[in-house]
């Protein structure tokens, strides 16, 4: 006996049975790189990112989140479990169902480059968005690379490299690079392979500002970019024909720094690339009216029935333990007895065999 | 990550990923199953005809249990139990419906006999709380047991690790051989089984583990109704998160099937234990609801479960303890050495849930009563000064007035506090306590931790104190983690032992016992078996100044070029004497004069 899947699909969700959208497979890791509680405002920025990503229809399986340090469920939070981008806790970006791929100390420059486990699957039809915020070198003198953790770091130059050898693997179809912080434009500016998109939130010595502080957690709870990225992406829903030229011209003219693009290795018009395309996923679903016919679940009888009793091992067996090793007895030094007798004999036998030997023993 | 539903699998046809969709979906018909029309509950009804050879159940248990102090604790319990056999050669399992197929392919591919692996946050207050249902220690801890067919445990237990840090979004993937330890008397399996070589347990914990919302989505995932019906609908972060204790753990273990015992089953039990505290979350009075404590109240029952239940117990003053919706379900039960009453709400029948289609328990308590003291309870801290040697001393107290009873304490210390065992002493009421059983497997610098075990016998009414003194190591500079200031992090003790009960405990194994007075095998009436975590240790290591490089070479290639810069211009400079250029008058003057012939100016 076997469901017909259009029965399925026409009770439970409408939005299937439909026109078949065209997929591009989206991978986009974020990452945030910064620990200590007064890099909320990266959380934030990173989280907000990937939830614009997820409710656009990406998966959790497409997705890589790399958060260095947990501020949601840290001790100064007065809110736990929350992570707030807005002032007065109007919107929680963390929501209740969020996946963090490397958390903690898992956030190093060895697994962004090149991870061991929990990696992206991509192939040469992925478009991928990789988004980073965090702290580079300060404006006095520095740009071009990005702190890990206060402890590493990752140069513009490694990045492209990275780039490229993810092109030459044929990683990838089109990337867009977003990055948030203080001199951003830098981290883009070695870029050289084909079809590579980048924006970034200040240009080289610039700072990147941050947006608000709230009296109550105490710190600030976003970066300006991307508080004003988010409220762009906010207004995206996935069939949205909104295009790239809107998204690079997101925080032009309301403040004082300048945000800045890379296009010239994209092939296509930015202005023909949709925001879906990296932002957005919609899967292929074929309906079909055939029925399929399930064989019956194999009977996994255990042919012969264990007749003896099973029984529970006991947690703490004492005899057991205690005779587990042999009891090892402790060194004692001769008692009485002994020296006695050991006198005895060698008094006999410097009587028998003459006095003169003794001299020979001390 | 995706997620593979409890729901039948239409693997047979190619377009296999398409299908997800339409998973998904289906689950949710089963767990809405009260709401939808007649023809789809009859359509799930074929389904379930289809499926009727499933052997698989599942049980779902809340039970609130008011502490002394004010605090609330609730503890979830879900059950799952199956009969199949993970570990058959001749057929691979495939068809899952209510156990979650990432955990059963966890099962069959690494030959597990036993997995326990739990993520606390908090410290469980013994004195203060009594005795949890189920001890944990605080961050991650993970103890299986393999099976005996497994040759190399050591990287089975490396790549089982590996993927249970995907499955729960947790840095599992930081326990190595540097964390890892092989128990020889400690955590014997809590399953059915005969052989217990201790060659095939490891034990590993992480006490830095942070649990957050990204822990308990996985988790919530694993059970067959997710947070949609049922018990789990109360599990909500941001109420659960804002509590003194929370801790969330999956139990996987062979089981006897039935009351004779002829064959087993596996049972997965996923647990999460909280504890609301008085004033941050109830406002100072000694008054909690479910929408209080969790936000949400009842709604229904999961649909796929056989029993979905409240407990909440009411031993304690029950002229003064006020419960309303008032049930007349009394029931009894006796578990951690005492005999407790509770008020059972069950939720598969309709008419608790009211005309408001909702169930919101309110419990009330006036007054203080005593609290019976925990039989036994222990404490870890670390004595001395300086960053180069310190003591560990652990206390282990017996509260019992008249019985002794032994206790095994197994301490797991990281190989950079290097333990001097000639030091270790054991004393109780002021006098040397030798145990009876020493098991110490020394440290190897960068592989292996070490582990001392040792079966004490306490005596009654007494404090018993295990000291032992360390020096701690300088790791090479590459070994410090990025905040190296914040200290690094000693497990914490395990102290196993069958303390003595007041009240005859119930060997018999029956179907329709609670939950939680059935986790832990009872195998005589006289003691239960309870284990007691101390706290874990904060310890700072000698941490170097990590700027120094940096400040060396800049100092030495300023010295060099300046010391040597200077030393080989004197040797190599030649002087030449520089004629000054003369005025422009003089210069002219010259001109004229050599025109003329006469000597210059100078």
């Amino acid at each position: 006996m076997a469901f017909s899947l259009d029965t399925n699909c026409g009770l439970l969700n409408h939005n299937i049975i439909g026109p078949i959208y065209c997929t591009s497979t989206i991978f986009p890791p974020d990452i945030l790189i910064t620990q200590f509680w007064f890099n909320y405002r990266h959380v934030a920025n990173t989280l907000s990112v990937y939830r614009s990503v997820k409710r656009l229809g990406i998966p959790d399986s497409h997705i890589v989140l790399m958060l260095a340090d947990d501020m949601a469920c840290n001790y100064r939070n007065p809110k736990p479990a929350t992570v707030f981008s807005h002032k007065n806790m109007e919107f929680n970006v963390y929501g209740d169902d969020v996946e963090v791929d490397y958390r903690g100390y898992e956030v190093t420059v060895e697994n962004f480059l090149t991870p061991r486990s929990k990696r992206l699957l991509s192939d040469d039809r992925s478009n991928i968005l990789i988004y980073l915020t965090g702290q580079t070198g300060n404006s006095h003198g520095g740009n071009g690379f990005l702190k890990f953790q206060d402890s590493e770091e990752i140069s513009n130059m490694e990045l492209a490299d990275a780039f490229e050898q993810m092109w030459q693997k044929r990683r990838y179809n089109e990337l867009l690079f977003i990055i948030d912080t203080c001199q951003g434009a830098s981290m883009y500016e070695r870029f050289y392979s084909p079809n590579l998109m980048a924006l970034a939130s200040s240009q080289v010595g610039e700072d990147s500002l941050s947006h608000q502080p709230d009296l109550a957690i105490g710190v600030h709870l976003m970066d300006k970019y991307t508080f004003y990225l988010l409220e762009f992406l906010e207004e995206v829903h996935p069939a949205s024909q909104a295009n790239m030229n809107d998204l690079v011209s997101v925080c032009a003219h309301r403040v004082s720094v300048s945000p800045g693009h890379h296009t010239d290795l994209f092939q296509r018009n930015p202005g023909s690339v949709l925001i879906t395309d990296f932002f957005g996923s919609v899967r292929k679903v074929e309906i079909t009216k055939d029925t399929i016919n399930l064989t019956s679940s194999v009977k996994s009888g255990s042919g012969d029935m264990q007749i003896e009793s099973l029984t529970y091992v006991d947690q703490l067996p004492v005899a057991e333990i205690i005779h587990q090793k042999p009891k090892q007895k402790d060194w004692h030094p001769p008692d009485g007895f002994i020296l006695g007798l050991w006198t005895l004999i060698l008094l006999v036998f410097f009587q028998t065999y003459g006095i003169k030997h003794l001299k020979h023993i001390f | 990550m995706i997620q593979e539903t409890h729901s039948d699998t239409i693997v047979a046809s190619p377009v296999y990923t398409r299908y997800i969709y339409i998973k998904k979906k289906k689950r949710l018909v089963a767990s809405h199953f009260c709401r939808l029309p007649l023809s789809v509950v009859e359509l799930f009804k074929v389904g379930e005809s289809f499926t009727a050879a499933a052997r698989d159940q599942f049980q779902e248990e809340l039970v609130i249990r008011p502490l002394h102090s004010g605090d609330i604790y609730a503890s979830f319990q879900f059950r799952t139990l199956w009969d199949t056999d993970f570990l058959q050669e001749r057929q691979k399992v495939s068809h899952y419906r209510l156990f979650p197929k990432s955990l059963g392919q966890v099962l069959s591919k690494f030959s597990v006999r036993e997995l326990h692996i739990s993520f606390t946050q908090g410290f469980w207050r013994t004195m203060q709380w009594g005795q949890p249902f189920i001890p944990s220690p605080p961050g991650a801890e993970l103890w299986v047991w393999f099976h005996d067919t497994v040759s190399d445990v050591d990287g089975n237990w490396k790549e089982l690790t590996n993927v249970l840090s995907g499955i729960f979004c947790a840095s599992l993937n930081f326990i190595d051989l540097t964390n890892t330890v092989q128990p020889s008397a400690s955590f014997k399996p809590l399953g059915l089984g005969n052989a217990t070589d201790h060659r095939f347990l490891r034990y590993a914990t992480l006490p830095r583990e942070i649990v957050c919302t990204e822990n308990l989505t996985p988790w919530k995932k694993l059970l067959p109704c997710g947070s949609k019906a049922g018990l789990s609908v109360l599990l909500k972060s941001e109420k659960l998160f804002h509590s003194s204790f929370h801790s969330q753990a999956v139990h996987i273990r062979p089981v006897c099937q039935d009351e004779q015992c002829t064959s087993k089953a596996w049972e997965l039990r996923q647990t999460l234990n909280v504890v609301f505290d008085l004033y941050t979350s109830g406002q100072g009075k000694k008054e909690w609801s479910l929408f209080k404590m969790f936000s949400r109240t009842l709604t229904e029952a999961c649909p796929l479960a056989t029993s979905s239940k409240v407990y909440v117990d009411i031993t304690d003053n029950p002229e003064l303890f006020e419960l309303s919706p008032a049930t007349p379900l009394l029931s009894q039960a006796v578990v951690l050495g005492d005999r407790r009453t509770y008020s059972v709400f069950d939720l598969t029948r309709a008419e608790m849930f009211g005309q408001l289609r909702s169930l919101n328990l309110l419990l009330r308590w006036k007054g203080d009563s005593d609290m019976l003291r925990p039989l036994l309870h222990a404490e870890r801290y670390v004595a001395g000064f300086g960053l180069q040697t310190g003591e560990i001393h652990t206390v282990i107290y017996n509260n019992h007035p008249y019985r002794a009873f032994p206790v095994l304490l197994m301490d797991s210390v990281p190989w950079y506090l290097q333990l001097y065992i000639h030091t270790l002493t054991v004393t109780s009421k002021s006098r040397d306590n030798k145990p009876s059983y020493i098991h110490y497997q020394p440290a190897k610098d960068r592989h292996r931790p070490h582990l001392l075990e040792m079966l004490i016998q306490l005596p009654p009414h007494s404090m018993t104190e295990v000291t032992v003194q360390f020096e701690r190591a300088l790791l090479k500079w590459t070994e410090y983690t990025p905040d190296p200031n914040h200290g690094f992090y000693v497990g914490s003790s395990v102290v196993s032992a069958l303390v003595p009960s007041m009240v005859a405990m119930n060997t018999n194994f029956t179907q329709d016992q609670p939950l939680f007075s059935s986790f832990v095998p009872v195998k005589e009436e006289s003691s239960y078996f309870v284990r007691v975590y101390t706290e874990p240790l904060l310890v700072n290591l000698p941490t170097p100044d990590f700027s120094m490089p940096y400040n060396v070479i800049c100092l030495t290639c300023t010295v060099v070029a300046v010391g040597y810069g200077s030393f080989y211009n004197l040797l190599t400079r030649t002087f030449q004497v520089d004629e000054p250029s003369l005025p422009l008058a003089k210069r002219l003057a010259n001109l004229i004069r050599r025109i003329r012939g006469v000597p210059l100016l100078a």
